[in-house]
């Protein structure tokens, strides 16, 4: 079997659990290095990196929490000097609250803010430095509910809007550097994070379900598939572009 | 010859030449068997199945006018008297005539609805039908113009938007069957067919460079590796998406 990204070097920032883990694992099994970023979960990103290399892959945890500016400076610092360059950067780092206008918080705000719409920024200021002349592949992990919010998810559906709009900006900046950039949209997917929320058999997954073509809940593979074609020579004409991964869910 | 779509049966139709050609291809280097159905061009479509052939793979050429019920049915029942079952098909067949509004002609108008649109419904009529049982991918072949249309091709980008409305309507209809619809919408393309109409070495080409992020025109080769994307099982998460190979031109 061909390795799509031989030789191929990728950070995935949040990749301890998840979709992000499973980014990871998928790009290490088609060749790449894989730099496993994690904020607190050491264990889990330690985990995914022993999995990566009892199946022959390569792969190292680097602790950095991208809401935190310099942090993301120092992953990009680490992944130089273990790896010596950067070809595919995944902005998956993310995290969701629940609420609703009355209760929304400056904290909230400021944390979804960083994490998601700062962190996509300025983690792609750094990638581009490490890019060579080859060029390179960023993904954005955005959301189904960026152009199909729900109340209750203010201030996360705002920031997935904005994260649509850095590949159609950056796309445009960067093509002539060859650095494509795109956006992926998961919809509802199991995960780590759905588990402890209470998701799997709620009334919320049956909405959903409904709502979905395919007729299942996503999981982190199917996500990673995707992701692997716009990391991979599969997508080399495709730039800023938006494709839910979500089984035809809107 | 790699193994993406391996045991896989593929028709594209319109496939005698330009990016179905292009498309056939790919998929029978993905080990797939192709039907290449032409209207008019016997002499290249047996040229792609010779060239196929030659490199290892399966194919077969087939006659069909695409906006004829009968001859589209004759299409499918040959298909499926040769390789047993369909498991992709690319509605690639396309006609584009430049014509500014008062100009148009009944006959052009005719024929680019009928070729693109009609053809498209009739032929995805047939092949949902045979991939009920075991599921599929429909991949419908649109254009950039479908969203960004340009004066003189208001027959041609109507056809295409509407063909991005189909793919719509059909993943959400046929995703419970597992048969999964997606548009795929390349941008400028040097093909035969781009040569024939004069875009190559116009002013019309110098300009497309000039606003595509990834500075080139695409060759079939780009779009081509995009619908193995689309018809793989890479792809099996999404459905009811429109991915444009534009080299990042709106």
């Amino acid at each position: 079997m061909n390795l799509r990204l031989k030789n191929k070097v990728a950070i995935v920032t949040g990749s301890s659990k998840g979709v992000g883990a499973g980014i990871a694992k998928e790009f290490a099994k088609q060749g790449a290095k894989v730099v496993v970023n994690y904020s607190n979960s050491k264990d889990y990103a330690d985990r995914v990196v022993e999995e990566i290399k009892q199946n022959g892959g390569e792969a190292i945890a680097v602790q950095a929490d991208v809401s935190n500016l310099d942090d993301i400076k120092k992953l990009f610092a680490e992944t130089k000097e273990k790896f010596g360059k950067l070809d595919i950067l995944v902005n998956n780092a993310g995290v969701w609250r629940y609420e609703m206008l009355e209760d929304i918080s400056e904290e909230t705000f400021a944390l979804q803010i960083n994490t998601h719409l700062r962190a996509h920024m300025f983690t792609a200021k750094e990638a581009v430095k490490l890019m060579g002349e080859e060029g390179g592949s960023i993904i954005n992990i955005s959301s189904t509910v960026s152009l199909n919010p729900i109340p209750g998810t203010l201030i996360y559906c705002a920031v997935k809007a904005g994260i649509d709009s850095i590949a159609k900006t950056l796309a445009k900046e960067l093509g002539p550097k060859n650095i494509r950039v795109n956006t992926v949209a998961p919809g509802m997917t199991e995960s780590e994070g759905s588990t402890a929320d209470g998701r799997p058999g709620s009334e919320m997954e049956k909405f959903y379900l409904e709502q979905t073509p395919l007729g299942r809940v996503g999981l982190p593979v199917d996500i990673a598939k995707v992701c692997l074609f716009f990391a991979s020579d599969d997508s080399a004409w495709v730039t800023g572009e938006r494709v839910n991964a979500s089984g035809g869910m809107l | 010859m790699n193994s993406r779509l391996k045991d896989k049966v593929a028709l594209v139709t319109g496939s005698s030449q330009g990016i179905g050609a292009g498309i056939a291809k790919a998929f029978a280097n993905e080990g797939a068997k192709v039907v290449i159905n032409y209207a008019s061009s016997e002499a290249k479509a047996q040229q792609t199945v010779d060239e196929i052939v030659k490199n290892g793979g399966t194919a077969i050429a087939i006659h069909a006018n695409i906006a004829e019920s009968e001859s589209i049915a004759k299409l499918f029942e040959q298909t499926i008297a040769a390789f047993g079952k369909l498991d992709i098909l690319v509605n690639n067949v396309g006609k584009l005539e430049f014509e500014k509004l008062e100009e148009i002609t009944a006959t052009n108008l005719h024929m680019q609805i009928n070729t693109n649109l009609i053809g498209t419904i009739l032929a995805t009529q047939k092949a949902a039908g045979l991939m009920e049982k075991n599921g599929g991918s429909i991949i419908n072949i649109s254009a950039t113009t479908s969203i960004n249309p340009l004066p003189g091709t208001l027959v041609f980008s109507a056809t295409k938007a509407a063909i991005d409305n189909i793919t719509k309507v059909l993943a959400k209809e046929l995703g419970p069957k597992n048969i999964r619809v997606n548009t795929l919408a390349p941008g400028m393309t040097e093909t035969e067919g781009s040569y024939e109409k004069g875009f190559i070495g116009s002013d019309f080409e110098k300009y497309n460079r000039s606003i595509t992020p990834l500075g080139r025109i695409a060759q079939v080769e780009d779009i081509a590796k995009v619908a193995v994307f689309l018809a793989s099982e890479d792809s099996n998460w999404i459905t009811g998406e429109r991915i444009q190979a534009s080299g990042g031109q709106q």
